[in-house]
């Protein structure tokens, strides 16, 4: 509730699917390594969560380069989800993320859909590991290479067998590239996500007009950055009203009022993505901001922020 | 490593399209080693989103505004007016406020003390060429083949003289020292010092047919790549190139900022043309 009185130390802490955050802000997969990279710059303590790397079962080698392009006020990249794997990731990447106190979210994916069920359970009795972010935005290569997060039917499969091989709290990540996200959510939710998280980068494209190639290897790539951040807003929105289930919002964010603005709108928390490579520091600077705005509007719990949209 | 909010100290064209900017840089004269780089923030406002990547080109101290203060330490660097974000740079000011994340990679390995160092530099290349002349004079004889396109891709030569740097200079039309590519002057070089170590950072084209030169000649080689990068920290894996033994079936890419940018030729792919990195990838 908004109150008169002065507020020393506004709270921040949020709740998602069980798991207690200490803020709402977390790194989005693939924009912060596996923590350790970031970790000389950023105390991760600081941080909500740390959400790492894409994993999938096998190691992937990404694809050719160039892999990414600037674009105004964005950049496009086809890394191609490369990652040391699962297993590598447990022996090699989780103990220095198991140093620290704050909760361990693995993003992973599959290429079909016993690949996500495998990944899920090896990551099911691992300690450090708070949650599991299943990440949709793959080709099914038992189904024509048709994404999963743009096939209800093979989302809903693909997430009710995930769900049964883990015990973790489970976020489903959407990708935007659908005509209708309400379905995909609906879709999730059903198949029984604890939550989800949305946008993944929206499919875009460029071209060296004086080579005529594409900026890309892979010719298409997905596109991040602030550019982004009034469809992702538009999405979480949507998508806030056709769920029960919490929502993280992603897109765009590199300041508090950036995050302000997905948090209003009905996001129980957010991920920053390529803020983190202009500005190292940008998630702790918006865990400032945030505190800030709660205190000179006289906020003392951010959850009273969440979903205050007025319309 | 580390990030810091600094300022411009000053920022001057030495050769038409080239700019040295000098960084006020706290704590770079300790923690930086040749071959390393920065990741600059031309400007707290968007546009450019991403940092620039740059080699540093030389460190120092200063003295304080006043006496009661302590030296002030600066990085120079040395940039080529080439798209949107050193379009930008080349208008800032002392004063200017810009961010440096770094410093960054792995340098130059500078090898054994007193074999024959041979230093390649193609135009902007002979950036990061500079810290490593410095360090390896004083117990290598060191050699600079500096090559460019025109007389005013030719830039800094005196400063490597200065160090007692001996020098050779190359443009493709003539318009300063010998005529052709610096490419065969080192073969000459190699034709008398085959048992020199070689260090190279040019244009792609210019790094592979050094690299050619010095298989056949059986000599050490170690180059500085430029790659397209979002974050210079290893965490976004845009930069990779393609580490020895790479087959599209086996793929072994690197990270140019956390493996390199300096590399010793053997680790790398120099079979397929594809290694070369496409530069400037902007969208304008
Ligand atoms: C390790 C390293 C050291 C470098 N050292 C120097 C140096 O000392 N002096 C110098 O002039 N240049 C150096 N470069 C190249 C320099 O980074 C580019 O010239 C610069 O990023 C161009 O930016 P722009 O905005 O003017 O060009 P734009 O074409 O508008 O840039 C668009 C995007 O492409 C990237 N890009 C464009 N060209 C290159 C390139 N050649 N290499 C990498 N990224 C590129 C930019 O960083 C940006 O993300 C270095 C590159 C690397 C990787
Ligand atoms: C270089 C890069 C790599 C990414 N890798 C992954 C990934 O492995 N898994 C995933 O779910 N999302 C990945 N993403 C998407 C981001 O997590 C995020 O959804 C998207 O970038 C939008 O947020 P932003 O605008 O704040 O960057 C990646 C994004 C970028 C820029
Ligand atoms: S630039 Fe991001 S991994 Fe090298």
């Amino acid at each position: 509730m908004m109150s008169d009185d002065k507020i020393i130390q506004p709270s921040l802490a949020v709740e998602i699917a069980g798991l207690k955050l200490k803020n709402p802000v977390m790194p989005a997969s693939g924009t912060f390594g596996y923590g350790e990279e970031y970790s000389r710059y950023l105390d991760l303590n600081q941080l909500g969560a740390v959400v790492t790397k894409g994993m999938s079962l096998h190691p992937k080698a990404g694809n050719n380069v160039p892999r990414i392009c600037e674009t105004v006020s964005g950049m496009l990249n086809a890394i191609g989800l490369q990652n040391v794997g699962v297993d590598a990731f447990l022996e090699e990447k989780m103990p220095f993320l198991q140093r620290y106190d704050c909760p361990v979210i693995v993003n992973f994916f599959g290429n079909t859909q016993d690949e996500y069920g495998e990944v899920a359970a090896r990551l099911d009795d691992v300690p450090g590991v708070a949650a599991l972010e299943m990440n949709i935005s793959c080709p099914n290569v038992k189904h024509g290479g048709i994404i999963f997060g743009t096939d209800p039917k093979a989302a809903f499969a693909a997430i009710s067998l995930v769900r049964k091989r883990t015990s973790k709290p489970l976020i489903v990540k959407l990708t935007p590239n659908v005509t209708d996200i309400q379905v995909t959510a609906r879709a999730a939710e059903d198949a029984g996500a604890d939550a989800l998280s949305l946008i993944n980068t929206l499919t875009g494209m460029a071209v060296d007009v004086k080579t005529r190639k594409p900026r890309l290897a892979n010719v298409i790539g997905g596109l991040s950055g602030p550019a982004i951040r009034p469809i992702a807003v538009r999405l979480v929105h949507q998508v806030v009203q056709a769920v029960q289930i919490p929502v993280i919002g992603i897109g765009g964010i590199s300041r508090a009022m950036d995050a302000l603005e997905f948090l209003i709108v009905g996001a129980k928390a957010v991920q920053v993505g390529t803020a983190n490579f202009v500005d190292p520091n940008a998630m702790a600077t918006i865990i400032r901001g945030l505190e800030e705005f709660c205190r000179d509007e006289g906020v003392a719990d951010i959850n009273d922020l969440i979903g205050s949209l007025e319309l | 490593m580390n990030n810091i909010k600094t300022i411009v100290l000053s920022n001057q064209e030495i050769s038409p399209g080239y700019f040295r900017m000098k960084i006020l840089a706290p704590g770079y004269n300790k923690l930086a080693s040749p071959g390393q780089f920065v990741m600059f923030r031309v400007q707290r406002s968007l546009p450019p989103l991403l940092r620039r990547p740059f080699g540093i080109f030389r460190m120092g101290f200063m003295p304080a505004d006043c006496d009661n203060m302590p030296p002030k330490e600066f990085i120079e660097l040395i940039y080529k007016v080439v798209g949107s974000g050193t379009e930008i740079m080349q208008g800032l000011h002392q004063g200017d406020p810009v961010e440096l994340l770094g410093p960054l990679g792995q340098g130059f390995d500078l090898g054994e003390p007193d074999e024959e160092k041979i230093l390649v530099g193609g135009g902007i290349g002979l950036v990061p060429l500079y810290m490593l002349a410095e360090k390896m004079v004083d117990n290598s004889n060191v050699s600079l083949l500096m090559g460019g396109r025109t007389r005013d891709d030719i830039i800094t030569v005196t400063e490597f003289e200065r160090l007692g740097v001996g020098t050779y200079v190359s443009t493709e039309d003539g318009s300063l020292g010998e005529e052709g590519l610096v490419t065969r002057v080192l073969e000459r070089k190699l034709e008398k010092s085959p048992h020199a170590t070689v260090f190279a950072c040019g244009p792609m084209p210019m790094i592979a047919a050094v690299q050619k030169i010095c298989l056949q000649y059986d000599t050490p080689l170690q180059v500085s790549l430029e790659a397209l990068m979002a974050c210079g920290v290893g965490a976004c894996l845009g930069c990779v190139v393609k580490g020895a033994g790479h087959t599209d079936v086996d793929p072994h890419y690197l990270c140019t900022c956390t493996r390199g940018p300096v590399f010793k030729a053997e680790e790398l792919d120099w079979d397929k043309d594809e290694m070369t990195v496409r530069t400037s990838g902007g969208c304008r």
